[in-house]
C-alpha cells in the first residue's frame, strides 16, 4: 500500500514533464541545449562535427552489435543528417532537413541493448576527437529520449 | 629465422584486426551503460554501497540477463565486516541477489567473553522489481526509475542476538528506491525507504524495545568523473531499538571505477555510527565481476 503511494506521488510529481506528446515525432522537438555556440564549438564546429561523425560511422561498422544495421544503409546521407541534427541541437544554427526519428527507425527492430550500443560507439567517437566528457554527456542527454521513437523492440 | 619472423608479423598483421574486433561470448550481451546497473550493496542488492538503487543490478538489458559477484570488506575501528554473493538481473525488471555476512568481532569478541575473533554471520536473499520509470534514456523528464524490493534476512547466531535483546534471529525489510540520473550534468540522485526491523542490519537481529517496522530513510548522490570512474556519499538511516547500545546512521563517501564493463572497484570511508562499543569507521572495499 504504502509503496503505491509513494509510486503514486512521484508519478504526480513528474507528470508534467511527461506531457509531450508521444506521437510526435522526436526530430520535431529535438531541444536545442545551448544558449549560444559555446557547446557547439566543443565539438569542433560544423567540421569537428564532420570528424565526428565520420569516425563514428566507422566505429558503428566495426561494432557487430550495430554493423548489420548500417552496411547496407545510406551511409553518406545519415551521417550528413546527423552532422545537421546534431549542429541544431548544440545550437550551432543549422537546420535539420532529414526524416523524422521514427520514420527512419521504425522498421528497424531496434532494441534498447542495440541503442546503447550505438550510444556507446557515439562515446569512442567523441573520446577520440577530444570532446570534453560533461559536453558529451550533454549531447547525449539531449538525445536519450529518441530511444522513444527509435527503440521498437 | 628473418623469414619467419616476417611470416609472423604478417600472420599478426592478419589476426590482430580481426582479433580486435571478433566477437566474444558477451557481445550480445552486457548490453547496459557502464555502471548504469550500480554496484552491489553490503547486503548484495544493486545500488551503492550501502543503499539500494532503482536499478536492476548487472548489465543484462531488456531481452537479456545479467550476472555478477563481489565481495566486499569493511574494516572498521574494532570490527572487521566481510560481504560477499552475487546477484542475476532478468530483462532489466527482474534482480534476485544473495549475499552473506561475516561480522568479526575481533578483540571485542574476547572482551565480551565471547572469544576473539567471535563472527555473527547472516544470509540475505533480495528480490527487486523495477516498477516504472527509466534512470537513464529518459533524460527529459524528471520521472525517475522507481523500484521496490524486499531483503530476507537470517542471522546464524540467534541466541547471541536475543541475549543482546533482540526478539528474533530473522526479519524482512521492504524498501522502495527512486534514482535518476542527471546525464547532462553527470549527476546520479537516489533515495531509498526502507521499512525493517533489523538491529545494524540484522547482524544485532530484529526487534528490540518494540517489535514494530521502522521506516529509514537512504540516499545517496554520485557524480560521473568520468564514464569510468563515480565519485559520491550515501546515508542510511538506522533504528535505535537495542536497549543494550545505541545505534546511529551510517555514512560513506567512495569512489567507484569500473575500467571494464566486468569489473569494478568501489573504495570507501565509511562511518557506521555507534556499534555497541563506539563510532565505527573505516575502509570500504569492494570488487564486482560480472556481465
Ligand atoms: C539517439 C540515437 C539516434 C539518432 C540521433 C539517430 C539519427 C539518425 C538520423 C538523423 C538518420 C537519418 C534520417 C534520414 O534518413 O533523413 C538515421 C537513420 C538511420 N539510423 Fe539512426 N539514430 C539513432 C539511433 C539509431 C540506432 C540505435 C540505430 C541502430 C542500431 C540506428 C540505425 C539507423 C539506420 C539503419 C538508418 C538509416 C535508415 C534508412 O535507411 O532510411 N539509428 N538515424
Amino acid at each position: 500500500m504504502k509503496i503505491a503511494l509513494i509510486a503514486l506521488a512521484l508519478a504526480a510529481v513528474s507528470a508534467p514533464a511527461l506531457a509531450a506528446d508521444p506521437a510526435k515525432d522526436s526530430a520535431a522537438i529535438a531541444p536545442v541545449i545551448a544558449a549560444d555556440d559555446s557547446l557547439y564549438q566543443a565539438f569542433g564546429g560544423h567540421d569537428g562535427l564532420v570528424r565526428l561523425v565520420d569516425d563514428f560511422m566507422v566505429i558503428l561498422l566495426d561494432d557487430p552489435r550495430t554493423h548489420d544495421f548500417f552496411v547496407a544503409a545510406k551511409q553518406d546521407h545519415i551521417k550528413l543528417m546527423l552532422v545537421e541534427q546534431f549542429c541544431v541541437v548544440l545550437n550551432g544554427g543549422c537546420t535539420y532537413t532529414g526524416k523524422g526519428m521514427k520514420e527512419s527507425h521504425a522498421q528497424l527492430g531496434i532494441d534498447r541493448a542495440a541503442f546503447n550500443a550505438l550510444v556507446e560507439d557515439l562515446q569512442k567517437a567523441m573520446d577520440k576527437n577530444d570532446v570534453p566528457f560533461h559536453a558529451q554527456n550533454k549531447l547525449l542527454a539531449a538525445l536519450a529520449p529518441q530511444h522513444r521513437d527509435i527503440v521498437t523492440n | 629465422m628473418k623469414t619467419l619472423i616476417r611470416l609472423l608479423g604478417v600472420a599478426v598483421a592478419l589476426v590482430l584486426p580481426a582479433a580486435v574486433h571478433a566477437e566474444t561470448p558477451f557481445t550480445y550481451a552486457s548490453g547496459k551503460l557502464l555502471l548504469t546497473g550500480g554496484v552491489n550493496t553490503v547486503e548484495g542488492t544493486a545500488g551503492g554501497g550501502l543503499t539500494p538503487w532503482a536499478v536492476i543490478g548487472s548489465y543484462g538489458e531488456k531481452g537479456q540477463f545479467g550476472a555478477n559477484v563481489y565481495a566486499t570488506d569493511v574494516n572498521t575501528t574494532d570490527y572487521d565486516i566481510r560481504s560477499y554473493g552475487g546477484l542475476v538481473g532478468l530483462d532489466d525488471r527482474l534482480e534476485i541477489s544473495w549475499s552473506h555476512q561475516d561480522f568479526d568481532t575481533e578483540a571485542v569478541g574476547a572482551a565480551l567473553g565471547l572469544g576473539h575473533g567471535y563472527t555473527i554471520g547472516q544470509d540475505v536473499l533480495g528480490v527487486k522489481v523495477k516498477i516504472l520509470g527509466d534512470a537513464v534514456l529518459e533524460q527529459d523528464s524528471w520521472l525517475p526509475q522507481v523500484a521496490a524490493g524486499i531483503q530476507f534476512k537470517k542471522n546464524q547466531n540467534g541466541a547471541l542476538v536475543k541475549a543482546l535483546g533482540a526478539r528474533d534471529d530473522e526479519g524482512t525489510d521492504y524498501y522502495v528506491s527512486a534514482t535518476k540520473l542527471f546525464l547532462a550534468k553527470g549527476l546520479l540522485v537516489n533515495g531509498t525507504v526502507r521499512a525493517t526491523k533489523a538491529n545494524q542490519f540484522g547482524i544485532l537481529g530484529f526487534g528490540g524495545i518494540d517489535d514494530d517496522y521502522h521506516y529509514q530513510f537512504e540516499g545517496s548522490v554520485a557524480y560521473l568523473l568520468t564514464r569510468k570512474i563515480a565519485i559520491g556519499a550515501e546515508i542510511r538511516t538506522k533504528p535505535n531499538n537495542l536497549a543494550v547500545a545505541k545505534e546511529d546512521a551510517a555514512f560513506d563517501v567512495f569512489v567507484a571505477y569500473a575500467p571494464v564493463k566486468h569489473i569494478s572497484l568501489t573504495l570507501a570511508y565509511a562511518d557506521l555510527g555507534n556499534i555497541v562499543t563506539r563510532r565505527q569507521t573505516g575502509l570500504y572495499a569492494s570488487l564486482q565481476v560480472g556481465f
